[in-house]
């Protein structure tokens, strides 16, 4: 039942992932940024409002985990270089805190 | 090397991100971590990014755009997390354990960069070029 749940989260958040990516990467990947900062909130937010079991099963550890990427974030960072591959991936990892933060506060 | 098609894409990365995902769920209910640093995720992301560094070196990924999206979008993408790496240091923030916290955050990151930055000497950089062309790190 727990591999049902994640491989359904994962088979909807690993392509919207791959979506917002053709969509909005450019020379700066603002659609990775943006998928890992929605997927972080949620996260965030799930887990600060106490979901917890099967529900926290399909929609954190399937969907909100195969939507956001660390992988990515970390190869994109290294290709840039330089000053902006660094502002880029400590910039993702802040955001990305602060955002979950805030979503386990308002949760 | 183009990417692929958009439906194919979609399917690959689909099918990637369950196999990724349930890896990820498996290692981490294998290995928890109570109210520690949280290495099993540590690890997933650090491998992971140094493996999505390495699949430019691998000729069948330049020469088959699908692959390319089903093991760097799909499994890696899928195996990594950043959603899971922010929630953990926010609740170690939040119970009190901020030193891990930052450890754990900082950490992850220095570790992926420096994983990712040695393995990418390794692969030519046209290989590189080639796998970013044809969408392998989205």
């Amino acid at each position: 039942m727990t591999a049902l749940l994640v491989a359904l989260g994962a088979a909807v958040g690993a392509p919207a992932r791959l979506l917002a990516g053709r969509l909005l990467d450019d020379r700066t990947h603002w659609g990775t940024l943006l998928v890992n900062l929605i997927g972080s909130a949620f996260l965030g937010w799930l887990v600060g409002h106490g979901v917890h079991g099967r529900p926290l099963t399909l929609l954190g550890t399937g969907f909100c985990g195969a939507f956001t990427t660390y992988s990515a974030m970390a190869v994109q960072s290294v290709d840039r270089g330089g000053l902006r591959g660094t502002a880029y991936a400590v910039g993702s990892v802040l955001a990305c805190l602060g955002v979950a933060w805030a979503g386990y506060q308002l949760g | 090397m183009t990417p692929p098609r958009l439906g194919v894409a979609l399917g690959a990365a689909a099918a990637g991100g369950i196999l990724g995902s349930l890896a990820r769920a498996g290692l981490t209910s294998w290995l928890p971590v109570a109210d520690g640093f949280p290495w099993t995720v540590f690890w997933i992301n650090v491998v992971g990014s140094a493996v999505l560094a390495a699949l430019p070196a691998l000729a069948a990924v330049r020469r088959t755009p699908w692959l390319g999206v089903f093991l760097g979008t799909g499994v890696l993408g899928g195996f990594t997390t950043m959603s899971t790496a922010s929630e953990q240091t926010a609740a170690l923030f939040e119970h009190h354990h901020a030193l891990t916290g930052i450890l754990y955050c900082a950490g992850t990151l220095a570790a992926a960069v420096v994983a990712v930055f040695a393995v990418s000497r390794w692969v030519p950089a046209p290989d590189r070029l080639a796998a970013d062309a044809a969408g392998v790190d989205e």
